[in-house]
């Protein structure tokens, strides 16, 4: 804790005057955003200062949502929420079993994968990106969620060393004990580990989750079909489009793009926190 | 369970020995690491040795894509500049912010956690196409930054992202913008600073500037360089704010490495040379994270070497 709190009430409000307005400041164009979304693209665009719509119409959310040629945003959605929950799973399941390898198992070369398992942590995408796509088109996997979706089942490093983390911080008499009374390390992996680490769990459900939903280069390079397109993509059409953007209806999609994001950031919160906190924090 | 137990003994204890385990437990790693990491790596490493255009299989022209890379294209040296300008820009921009914020959300008052929710928020959205399509309008001629600054008194609106020295600092401050996430690492950094430090700090009279150079600080300095680390790489791999706020533009002057290879590799299909400008990249990033912990000695305080 650094500075003391003070006793002057003078200086605590204007403290506090000062981290609210400054704060204000910080979320001023996610306001303004959604509440564009509620605005005449007239309004969006002559005045700008004004934060609140003259009148609240639900017009853009309606034309919105008819989305491009014959595809709703239904479909986009429902992409999303496909691709997103298959990478979630996927990176979650996998990650956990490998921590329980590292920090409870010991076998040869151990030490030699970790160290491997880490160093992907600073290698750029850019490197491993145009080698996966030549091999996932010749395979004839583009236009598919299988090179979206495929390699989130095999582990990610920074989830893997987040749950190692928390299970170092579990007594090891526990698993010992369980294998003295017979159980096997599957057994203590299902029945002792997995439901310890629960709130590392939920961490990695939740980052995973933010990741995959807000992802746009991988739907970029191997989705060009717009039936297959998820949310993120499908905003950018409204950019693209030929003809005048609708800033109205892009305005509201957006909103409704970020609603499952405020959602959990409403009520995970703490998780959220906990989880960026500790995995930064060990040297 | 003990009839079959019993049957095949051996290899029951075969699976059950702590290394098969391991290796079982292990696997997704090791077969992803195989298939997704080191068998792409070695198979970009070749084909940046030739010429490879998708439609027709590649062909081996030695080191010729690292010869045209340095020597034969200005539109690639461009982007080295322009990337290490906005990483050297960005990135203790957004520290610099983190750290302030922290320190001043170190009072122990109930609101300080609303408040670093708030300043949070930003970070966790930040990455998303909503927030940079936003941050264009806001930008706009029209937009809000101008509308604000002729209200201070500015005559002509700029043209933030037509102006080749501007345009990067619209996607700069999108990025310090987005200092949420380093802050909370920093938040959770201070709270491990021992009390006893700064009120030994206060009996031998020191100011409170003072406490945050000489404890704060120091004490937060491996944490500091291990943000300083992320960032940095995530800089350079900046890319979607880039692609949709100014797409490069204007002049190159947003040309960002990552931008530049994916245009190179999905819009030329030059997959060779993209791939010679990825494993550059790589060397990059690897030099610029070495000279980081190279110099972290003199100004990283462990505690541990410390004596404590």
């Amino acid at each position: 804790m650094a500075p003391k709190k003070t006793n002057y009430p003078v200086i605590r409000i204007v403290y506090h005057c000062l981290v609210f307005s400054f704060g204000f400041l910080m979320i001023y164009p996610v306001l303004w955003m959604i509440f564009g979304s509620f605005k005449t693209d007239y309004e969006i665009l002559n005045e700008a200062l004004k934060l609140f719509p003259a009148e609240f119409s639900f017009d853009n959310f309606i034309r919105g949502w008819q989305g491009f040629g014959n595809i709703t945003f239904a479909r986009f959605f429902g992409n999303s929420f496909l691709i997103t929950i298959g990478v979630t799973a996927g990176v979650t399941i996998s990650s956990s079993l490998v921590a329980y390898a590292f920090s409870r198992l010991r076998f040869p070369g151990r030490g030699f994968l970790f160290i491997c398992m880490m160093s992907t942590l600073m290698l750029p995408a850019q490197v491993v990106m145009i080698p996966q796509y030549i091999i996932f088109r010749n395979l004839g996997l583009t236009n598919t969620y299988v090179p979206l979706v495929l390699p989130a089942w095999f582990s990610r490093a920074f989830f893997v060393f987040m749950m190692m983390q928390f299970i170092h911080g579990l007594p090891k008499e526990l698993d010992e004990a369980a294998i003295i009374d017979g159980c096997s390390r599957y057994t203590v992996y299902s029945l002792i580990i997995l439901p310890l680490i629960k709130p590392a769990i939920i961490t990695s459900i939740i980052i995973n989750f933010y990741w995959a939903w807000d992802d746009f280069m991988g739907p970029l390079i191997y989705l060009s079909r717009p039936n297959k397109f998820p949310v993120s993509l499908a905003i950018k059409l409204f950019a693209d489009s030929t003809s005048k953007t609708d800033f109205g209806a892009m305005f509201a999609m957006s909103t409704l793009s970020l609603l499952p994001v405020f959602f959990i950031f409403l009520f995970f919160n703490k998780y959220l926190i906990q989880g960026i906190s500790t995995s930064g924090l060990r040297r | 369970m003990i009839t079959r137990e019993y049957e095949r003994p051996s290899r029951k204890r075969f699976w059950h020995k702590e290394s098969v385990c391991g290796y079982i437990f292990a696997s997704p790693f090791i077969l992803g690491f195989l298939a997704f990491t080191i068998i792409p790596m070695i198979y970009s490493f070749y084909i940046s040795f030739t010429r490879f255009r998708i439609a027709s299989p590649p062909v081996w022209i030695g080191l010729d894509n690292y010869l045209r890379i340095f020597t034969n294209d200005p539109r690639y040296l461009k982007s080295v500049a322009v990337t290490l300008y906005y990483v050297f820009v960005s990135v203790p921009l957004k520290i610099g912010f983190a750290l302030l914020v922290a320190v001043l959300l170190t009072r122990r008052t109930r609101l300080a956690s609303y408040y670093r929710s708030i300043y949070y928020l930003p970070s966790l959205i930040g990455g998303s196409i909503a927030v940079s399509l936003v941050w264009k309008e806001l930008f706009a001629v029209n937009g809000v930054i101008n509308k604000l600054l002729a209200l201070l008194g500015s005559k002509n609106p700029i043209e933030w992202l037509g102006h080749p020295t501007y345009a990067i600092w619209v996607l700069i401050l999108l990025t310090a913008w987005q200092f949420g996430s380093s802050m909370l690492i920093f938040a959770a950094g201070l709270q491990q600073i021992p009390e006893s430090y700064y009120e030994a700090a206060q009996i031998d009279g020191a100011s409170v500037l003072q406490q945050i150079f000489y404890i704060t600080l120091p004490c937060l300095s491996p944490v500091i360089l291990f943000n300083l680390v992320m960032q940095t790489i995530n800089g350079f791999m900046n890319f979607t704010q880039a692609f949709v706020i100014t797409k490069g533009g204007p002049m190159d002057s947003t040309m960002f490495y990552a931008l530049y290879l994916y245009n190179s590799a999905f819009n030329y299909f030059d997959m060779g040379y993209a791939s010679a400008m990825a494993w550059i990249l790589l060397i990059i990033i690897a030099a610029v994270t070495a000279l980081i912990f190279k110099t972290s000695g003199r100004w990283v305080f462990y505690e541990s070497k410390g004596g404590n």
